[in-house]
């Protein structure tokens, strides 16, 4: 088990680290694309949002960018995930195209749930992606369950799921990850303590700061992550990956990031101190990722601003493809209930 | 072809099961070593080892969520509730993400949770509930509940082999009370059918699980009255079959409907007005239900007595809709 004093420690330092990373240049690079296009698919659900093209709750991960995609490029293509509405970018990194997302929001017949749920609550068995529901924590235990297929099967998987500093108090939470310790699943937990949940901050959802010595209470790893550094929450979540890989069970990571918005884009998040969004707006893990990859001379200042113009015309086509696409039909609502 | 106990007809049923199909497994609490709190899983842990026997924690919703993670991986787990009460633990994690999983996204989650369920054991508040109401109005989850050891081995088939989280509700009362012929072949009970175990021309009984037995009972009592009473077993509850009861009861233009959980809210509510909806104009009565009275169930046994129906109880009732 990881000390926690010397965990904190290394979670102190929000700025990636400019030590050596066995990544590679494209490696390097997937990580700013991915982040890059997480954000810009929120900008684009947020103005969608604005114009009242869709009617339903718009979600955005702005600020924690870098816990979604440095977690989920860890993984392998047989891994599963279950993702929460604020890790778009790990559905992004697994392959699911921006314009399936867009379309899901607008309720079009060409999102992954034909109109029948919205926002990034979709699941893609291809992917191994499993949706989530609105009851937080719920993924918990069926990730867990997914975990335990991989290793009835003897398949080297792992299953990976995230949770929030609120969605810690659940009993889900508990009993999913008391259920893949005590089974040695191949299973890891990122919880990402993002300061609030909804409008309640941290503070009075849970005594304790660090949430991650609760991983010593289930007998497991425990590591603290500064979740606005990608290299580093690639680098912990690999770890813990391939431990679990190889029979070492479940772990429970904790990225200390921030929400830079509200709880939905109806919410303005009047209640979060200006100080503290100063603080983390220094912390940018787009921004603070860029200067890491311009220090390190991996991109050039050109190269950035090229994925940066993909990326926005990537947006442009997605936005396209799901004004475009068509509404589903009505009575499609009483179909696919039963699997057959 | 052997004479066996309801609950030995389970434990054949599921072993086959497990024999057959490799992604079959079991989870639950003490279902292992010890073989289940009644024992149905006793034995299993030896044949087919402690990966396919899964020992859990003390923990409902981990169970029934593990189970649907499981599920949508293609394994086929057989969860036991200690006791069906305990599934309101569980019920999150079921009518949220299990129940709504392939509408909203298309995966299959083929599920099946054991529901050691009711009364007459005097067993408290806590540990003789009949819960299929409570599951009976989430749509995507399927309900049955067998009333012989015949029906308990075809079912527990069928809902092992099904693509969708079945809800298998197993009654306590006939564990070891009733026995019965089931083949030791391979078959199955189709989900959705149920079954006329009693033909008769004047009145229509619909029940199902413990019910059926007394039904069958009060049945022959009114004989002497000259009433011939056709006892229909639901074995499904959700879906139900909708056609046979409609079909029996524009023959018998008499209806009543008989379950052990108690009345308000329950399964019969449903049935009644199915009934007086789509065959009014047939009912020469007012459609009748027998159920229990509306407390939690009580432990002392005069009390738990009084709570249940039971075959007087039923008779008084068959009678009373005979004379309207």
């Amino acid at each position: 088990m990881v000390e926690i004093a010397e965990a904190k420690k290394r979670s102190t330092n929000r700025k990636p680290k400019a030590k050596k990373t066995k990544l590679s240049r494209k490696q390097l690079t997937d990580l700013y694309y991915y982040m890059v296009l997480n954000r810009a698919l929120d900008d684009r659900v947020t103005s969608l949002y604005k114009q009242g093209k869709f009617q339903g709750g718009a979600f955005v991960s702005r600020g924690q960018e870098a816990t979604s995609v440095g977690s989920a490029y860890a993984l392998e293509e047989g891994d599963v995930i279950g993702p929460m509405i604020r890790n778009s970018g790990a559905i992004l990194v697994r392959g699911v195209p921006p314009r399936e997302f867009l379309a899901n929001y607008l309720g079009k017949k060409t999102g992954p749930t034909q109109g029948k749920d919205g926002n990034s609550h979709f699941g893609d068995l291809k992917r191994n992606i499993f949706a989530p529901v609105s009851m937080l924590g719920v993924l918990i235990p069926v990730c867990a369950g997914a975990a335990l297929a991989f290793k009835m099967k003897k398949q080297p998987n792992v299953a990976l799921t995230w949770i929030g500093d609120g969605g810690a108090s659940i009993g889900d939470f508990h009993e999913g990850l008391n259920f893949a310790a005590v089974m040695k699943l191949p299973f890891v937990l990122i919880l990402e303590n993002n300061g609030y949940a909804y409008s309640t901050p941290t503070s009075k959802q849970s005594l304790v700061e660090d949430f991650v010595i609760r991983a010593q209470g289930y007998g497991i790893p425990g590591e603290i992550v500064d979740g606005n550094d990608v290299l580093a929450v690639y680098e912990v979540t690999k770890r813990a990956v391939e431990r679990a890989r190889k029979g070492g069970g479940a772990t429970l990571i904790e990225a200390k990031t921030f929400r830079m918005k509200g709880h939905a884009e109806h919410d303005d998040a009047f209640y979060v101190p200006k100080k503290i969004i100063e603080y983390w707006q220094k912390r940018d893990p787009i921004i603070n990722y860029e200067k890491y990859l311009l220090k390190e001379k991996v991109l050039s200042k050109k190269e950035l601003t090229d994925i940066q113009s993909s990326v926005a015309k990537e947006m442009d086509e997605a936005q396209k493809f799901a004004e475009e696409s068509p509404l589903p039909e009505a009575k499609e609502a009483a179909e696919g209930l039963y699997a057959s | 072809m052997s004479t066996i106990t309801y609950i030995e007809a389970i434990t054949k049923g599921l072993r086959e099961e497990m024999q057959r199909d490799e992604s079959v497994f079991c989870l639950g609490e003490d279902i292992g070593e010890y073989g289940g709190a009644f024992k149905v899983t006793k034995g299993f842990i030896k044949e087919f080892g402690e990966e396919r026997v899964v020992d859990t924690i003390l923990a409902e919703t981990a169970i029934v969520g593990v189970s649907i993670g499981a599920a949508i991986m293609g394994l086929r787990p057989v969860a036991e509730m200690q006791f069906a009460d305990f599934i309101s633990n569980g019920w999150n994690q079921l009518v949220n993400m299990g129940a709504k999983t392939h509408y909203r996204w298309g995966a299959a989650v083929p599920m099946v949770i054991r529901l050691p369920s009711g009364g007459g054991l005097h067993a408290g508040p806590f540990h003789s509930q009949n819960p299929e109401a409570w599951f009976f109005h989430v749509p995507g989850l399927k309900l049955v509940a067998p009333s012989t050891p015949y029906d308990a081995k075809g079912l527990i088939k069928s809902a092992v082999r099904d693509n969708n989280p079945v809800l298998y509700f197993e009654h306590k009362y006939l564990y070891r009370h009733v026995k019965g012929e089931v083949p030791d072949d391979d078959y199955t009970i189709p989900i959705g059918k149920a079954e006329i175990k009693r033909v008769g021309k004047d009145i229509t009984l619909i029940t199902y699980g413990s019910m059926v037995q007394f039904s069958l009972e009060a049945a022959e009592n009114v004989t002497k009255l000259g009433v011939e009473v056709e006892v229909l077993d639901l074995r499904s509850l959700l879906p139900f079959d909708k056609e046979m009861i409609l079909e029996s009861v524009k023959k018998t233009n008499r209806a009543m409907i008989v379950h052990e959980a108690t009345l308000t809210g329950g399964i019969g509510g449903e049935i009644s007005a199915c009934i007086t909806q789509d065959a009014f104009e047939y009912l020469d009565a007012p459609v009748k239900r027998v159920a229990s009275i509306d407390t939690p169930v009580p432990y002392s046994p005069p009390l738990e007595a009084y709570f249940m129906p039971n075959t007087e109880k039923i008779t008084k009732a068959l009678r009373e809709l005979a004379e309207y």
